[in-house]
């Protein structure tokens, strides 16, 4: 127990502030301000890996890491759609997994925001479209905000979720998709 | 192993690592199994090829791994019968991958289970998207086919069903849960959500760069599986990358291993209700990916290796930061070590839980990291130690325990080894060229082998005609070992799950393909 707390303190914190320029940082402010207005303070996010091949999974799970104090921005990871305001989509999506990805999506209380993340979400990737794949996740449900990266870095995932509730959502972006 | 009784024609293929090549019938095929097995050597890979357009029929391709190296054994079929002996009662991990051999090529085996693996319903039963004549496109998804899970009946038995979305960030899989209370009578696992056609992707790629595919076939093993398919292919060209290359592709291959074990040995903590070794560990991981971009140009080295040598370089100034990193991580590790070690709760959760004894272990075919927890001592670092592990004499670590903490044990002592040989690596690199070109592949099969993190990942490349693959398949160790896992949990409670399958961190993509 001494050992452990001997650790903690010797380490202490070690949170970063979020690299942002003064522009970005009012945005920021503004968005924070936008999130609790809608949601009261938290962000709550909900992954879904739609057949990635697990590189997102890693960058996702550094973006949990004390460096980027992700809680500190009022923004946690959920363990339930029906928890969530996000849904962070990692692909392409496996024709084996459209079902379960269109049901998250309906399980997904609204207001809800969708981020496809990773080449492969945005567009498929090197796996393309095939008898095996269906390619990028704005084919399968509506997508707000892509963030694209091989996988992307944990900066590019935070400044993807920073932006997705500010970007103009267009009247309805699924009443679009589904009228195709 | 003496194969003179069976009187094999082997034929032993170029490149860095021993691989035999014998044809069989059969009868031979199921008598040298059976042999090996008898002499305690393990299955690797089993797959198909459609040779159709050859005049050849069919081909299974089995990969076995015994004392002097890899043995490649090869059944032809006629194209209008193909079918071929079940191997699954000598190797109980030959039964998902003849199952995905029917699925993605329709190759039968005789006798066995015949319920789909990889199909799950968006292709149709009576279509093989690997045969040459598949008409590909992207047809509609079909409504998912019903899966028959073996049912336990019983006073009090209920199931619990999970996936393929999971509470955690993890890949999609299911798992059905037969349980009275908390206690795991029986788990099935049904897989194959992550399939996305990566072998047929692979025919459409230019041979000289289809490690970028490879890299991604499970993306927290890219180093291993592009290692593994550029070894293939210099074997098929006949060419032997410069040392500095070799020394480096070494240094990525030791990364990614320490990045991954550091990551798991924090979640581990985590999933046994020790938060603060999530926080110390995920910390340590975060350094090292930064210290690779600093020094690579990138947290992830996912295109870091090509054909003939290696796409990055390293810098003198990078190279000593590097080295100078590696004393107070060992220090911070060490220091960790003896954290866990003492903390009686993280014990607990570890010690005798999801248990595979040796003699499981051996039965079932468990490899890799998890195998050499059980007694399973097999590291192709050391057994057939391809340049440069030739020189660096790798000390292969394991336990025969088969426990989460005999798990938990070889990963701290794989991470420490491997600072070792980091150390090595970079106070000896070769200086040299990085890269050279290749000539036109000569042979018409190679076969990549490396000790990824996970355990041993292989790759069989064919060239085609055109500049592009003809047929690639990528092996993960994920496939031998999800099956260890139904047993390992048997008698646990369902809580402690998360933290045994976290204990085994299998690939599903990798398995998927």
């Amino acid at each position: 127990m001494l050992r452990t707390l001997k650790q903690i303190t010797r380490i202490g914190i070690i949170s970063e502030p979020v690299p942002l320029t003064a522009t970005e940082r009012g945005e920021r402010d503004a968005l924070q301000e936008k999130i609790r207005r809608i949601y009261g303070r938290a962000l709550c996010i909900r992954h879904v890996d739609a057949g990635s091949c697990n590189g997102c999974e890693l960058e996702i799970h550094a973006l949990n890491n004390p460096y980027y104090n992700l809680e500190g921005q009022g923004i946690k990871f959920v363990a339930s759609p029906r928890h969530a305001d996000l849904l962070l989509v990692t692909g392409p999506v496996s024709r084996h997994m459209q079902d379960a990805l269109r049901r998250t999506y309906e399980a997904t209380p609204e207001p809800k925001w969708i981020i496809a993340l990773g080449d492969c979400g945005c567009n498929g990737g090197l796996f393309g479209c095939s008898y095996a794949s269906a390619g990028a996740v704005s084919d399968v449900i509506p997508v707000d905000v892509t963030v694209p990266g091989c996988p992307p870095t944990p900066g590019a995932i935070l400044s993807g979720i920073l932006t997705v509730l500010n970007t103009p959502r267009a009247a309805s972006v699924q009443e679009s998709f589904h009228q195709g | 192993m003496d194969y003179t009784p069976f009187a094999l024609d082997l034929e032993t293929l170029p490149g860095a690592v021993p691989v035999r090549r014998a044809v069989v019938n059969s009868d031979k095929l199921r008598s040298v199994c059976t042999a090996v097995h008898q002499a305690g050597g393990v299955l690797h890979a089993l797959w198909g090829c459609d040779e159709r357009d050859r005049k050849s029929g069919y081909t299974l391709r089995v990969a076995l791994q015994d004392a002097a190296g890899l043995l490649l054994l090869e059944l032809q079929m006629n194209a209008a019968q193909p079918c071929f002996p079940t191997l699954a009662d000598i190797f109980p991990a030959a039964d998902r991958m003849q199952r995905a051999t029917h699925d993605l090529l329709g190759l039968r085996a005789q006798e066995g289970d015949t319920r789909p693996w990889l199909r799950h319903g968006s292709w149709p039963a009576d279509r093989f998207p690997l045969r040459r004549d598949y008409a590909g496109g992207g047809p509609p998804a079909a409504p998912q086919e019903g899966y028959p899970f073996v049912r336990v009946t019983g006073d009090g038995v209920h199931e619990i069903a999970v996936g393929p979305v999971h509470a955690g960030t993890i890949e999609p899989g299911h798992f059905r849960f037969s349980v009275v209370g908390e206690k795991v009578l029986r788990l099935e696992e049904r897989l194959g959500y992550a399939h996305k056609g990566i072998e047929k992707r692979f025919e459409t790629q230019p041979l000289m760069q289809g490690q970028r595919l490879a890299a991604r076939v499970s993306g927290d093993s890219a180093v291993a599986f592009s290692w593994a398919y550029c070894m293939a292919l210099e074997g098929l060209c006949g060419v032997v990358p410069p040392p500095r290359a070799l020394w480096l592709r070494a240094l990525c291959l030791e990364r990614e291993r320490i990045a991954n074990h550091l990551g798991d040995l924090g979640a581990l903590g985590n999933d046994a209700g020790f938060a603060v070794g999530l926080a110390q560990f995920s910390r340590l991981k975060e350094d090292w990916l930064r210290a690779n971009q600093q020094a690579f140009g990138a947290r992830y080295l996912m295109d870091a290796l090509a054909p003939g040598g290696i796409r990055c370089d390293l810098d003198e100034a990078n190279r000593r930061a590097l080295i100078e990193n590696l004393p107070p991580l060992v220090a911070e590790i060490s220091t960790l070590h003896e954290i866990y070690d003492d903390h009686a709760g993280l014990q607990d959760r570890f010690t005798a839980t999801g248990c595979v004894p040796p003699a499981l272990a051996r039965k079932l075919g468990l490899i890799g990291l998890a195998g050499r927890a059980s007694g399973q001592s097999w590291d192709l670092r050391c057994d057939h130690a391809y340049a440069p592990y030739d020189k660096l004499a790798v000390r292969m670590q394991g336990g025969l325990q088969g426990d989460v903490a005999a798990r938990v044990a070889v990963r701290f002592e794989e991470t420490l080894e491997s600072l070792r040989l980091c150390q090595l690596l970079l106070e000896n690199l070769p200086g040299g060229e990085l890269q050279l070109s290749l000539p036109p592949p000569t042979g018409r099969l190679g076969v990549g082998w490396i000790e990824g993190w996970r355990g041993p990942v292989l790759i069989a490349l064919e060239p085609g005609e055109d500049g592009l693959i003809r047929r690639c398949h990528p092996h993960d160790p994920s496939w031998q070992n999800w099956p260890v896992i139904e047993h390992a949990v048997i008698g646990n409670i369902v809580p402690d799950f998360p933290l045994i399958n976290k204990s085994f961190n299998l690939s599903y993509s990798g398995h998927d393909l």
